[in-house]
């Protein structure tokens, strides 16, 4: 790749609910690249994300933007990531449109082009149409559609061709690929193969603890 | 700035949508005032003793009802999550959401209530003080609900333990709220306990939305 290293993870153990999910485990992600996070279910692909989302601290290691602590810097980090996860957070009350341009101008200042990027994920004609109203595969394409919004470099996605049509999925390529080309990256947890270039694959399968002990 | 008015924003207008949560709480408060009346005996001049009294109980559990949905609808369809990564901070973005929620309970109960009043057979004297009170304390019970809410957010049908968690908590609000109309209407002055009430409410800004932020942290792991 030999682009700048920007997310690096080091040494990193997750807990969640008092069962250790994986240990030391260490990736880095550079500027333009994608890493794709493989491994069964239950291996702790998520809860990589959650962590590297904030939500939750690391029980050990540490993650450096750019060889510097996040933990020193959190509001830093927060407008550095996107996050795309299980849910939707579509109301069923608010408007397609309503629903993106509220997530939109949380996030940045102006008038985001929210009618551009509806017409790009293919929801331009259901544009006034309720979050109730909507299929899964709809509200999975209004969540996504955020990403042709943001400004962040580094987003957290979450499974994100589940209930997604082959052109929905294209599209998603196609908005991922020219995020790459502006120099940003992203983690990618999927079971899916994917159309991407400079990908690099990290599988969780390893480092989980189920693996680690012996068989009894 | 901007994002806080976003938000204040959205949430009134769902709120608006969503089965007109103002007009539900407003019914309730009034439906709770007429049960008195009925419960106690027509006597006018028992009403008119208890009528400040009835009117803040009723306005706390209207207050109260509409309080398990202010986080939980946001947790359960992943809002939540997108709001604690927003460039916003957690701190704001529950102060905005206390505000969408006095905006759409709060408020509308205050102005109703010297109308309750007047049901009730109250000393009209005291009809712009109960009014008076109720603007500054209603604020206080949407901050204090919110820490109720933010802990009780992971929790299914988390209603009574979030009323169990919050009505002690209201305590102080009621009691000052109802004084200050007694003592107004006795010619002794509200001003003081208008001004602990004042008090409360600037002690709530400044507290309620770190605690409940850091409970909604908290329940995100």
């Amino acid at each position: 790749m030999g682009a700048s290293v920007n997310l690096t993870g080091k040494d990193l153990t997750c807990v969640r609910g008092g069962r250790l999910v994986f240990q030391s485990l260490s990736f880095q992600v550079a500027a333009g690249s994608v890493l794709v996070l493989r491994g069964p279910n239950g291996s702790g692909k998520s809860s990589l994300l959650r962590l590297v989302a904030g939500f939750q601290p690391p029980a050990e290691g540490a993650f450096l933007w750019d060889d510097r602590p996040v933990a020193e810097d959190r509001d830093g980090h927060r407008a550095r990531i996107t996050y795309a996860g299980h849910l939707d957070a579509v109301k069923p009350a608010l408007s397609v449109t309503e629903s993106l341009q509220f997530w939109a101008r949380l996030g940045s200042k102006g008038d985001p082009p929210v009618a551009d990027a509806l017409d790009r994920w293919g929801l331009g004609a259901i544009a006034d149409l309720p979050g109730a109203y909507l299929s899964a595969g709809q509200r999975k394409r209004l969540n996504l559609a955020r990403l042709s919004l943001s400004t962040s470099r580094l987003w957290l996605l979450d499974e994100p061709t589940v209930s997604l049509d082959d052109s929905a999925v294209d599209t998603l390529m196609g908005v991922i690929s020219d995020h790459q080309a502006d120099g940003g990256s992203a983690i990618i947890a999927t079971h899916t193969d994917l159309a991407l270039k400079a990908t690099d694959t990290l599988s969780l399968e390893p480092y989980t603890v189920s693996q680690m002990e012996p068989p009894s | 700035m901007t994002g806080f008015m976003h938000l204040v924003r959205r949430d009134i207008r769902l709120a608006m949508r969503q089965g007109s949560g103002t007009y539900w709480t407003l019914m309730f408060f009034l439906l709770t005032i007429t049960l008195f009346p009925l419960g106690v005996g027509p006597e006018q001049a028992i009403l008119g003793r208890i009528a400040t009294g009835v009117v803040w109980v009723a306005a706390l559990l209207a207050a109260m009802l509409s309080l398990d949905r202010l986080f939980q609808a946001d947790y359960e369809d992943g809002s939540l999550e997108l709001l604690a990564l927003a460039p916003v901070p957690m701190e704001i973005i529950v102060l905005a959401k206390c505000t969408a929620h006095w905006i759409t309970t709060g408020l509308p109960l205050a102005i109703a209530s010297p109308i309750m009043g007047m049901m009730l057979n109250m000393d009209p004297a005291g009809f712009l003080i109960l009014a008076g009170g109720m603007l500054l304390g209603t604020p206080v019970l949407s901050l204090i609900g919110a820490i109720g809410a933010s802990l009780t957010v992971g929790v299914r049908r988390g209603g009574v333990l979030l009323s169990l968690l919050v009505l002690p908590l209201y305590v102080p609000t009621l009691i000052f709220g109802v004084i200050a109309v007694d003592e107004g209407v006795n010619g002794l002055g509200a001003q003081p306990h208008l001004l602990l009430l004042t008090a409360m409410l600037l002690g709530a800004i400044a507290l309620a939305p770190w605690a409940s932020a850091a409970a909604l942290r908290l329940n995100m792991e």
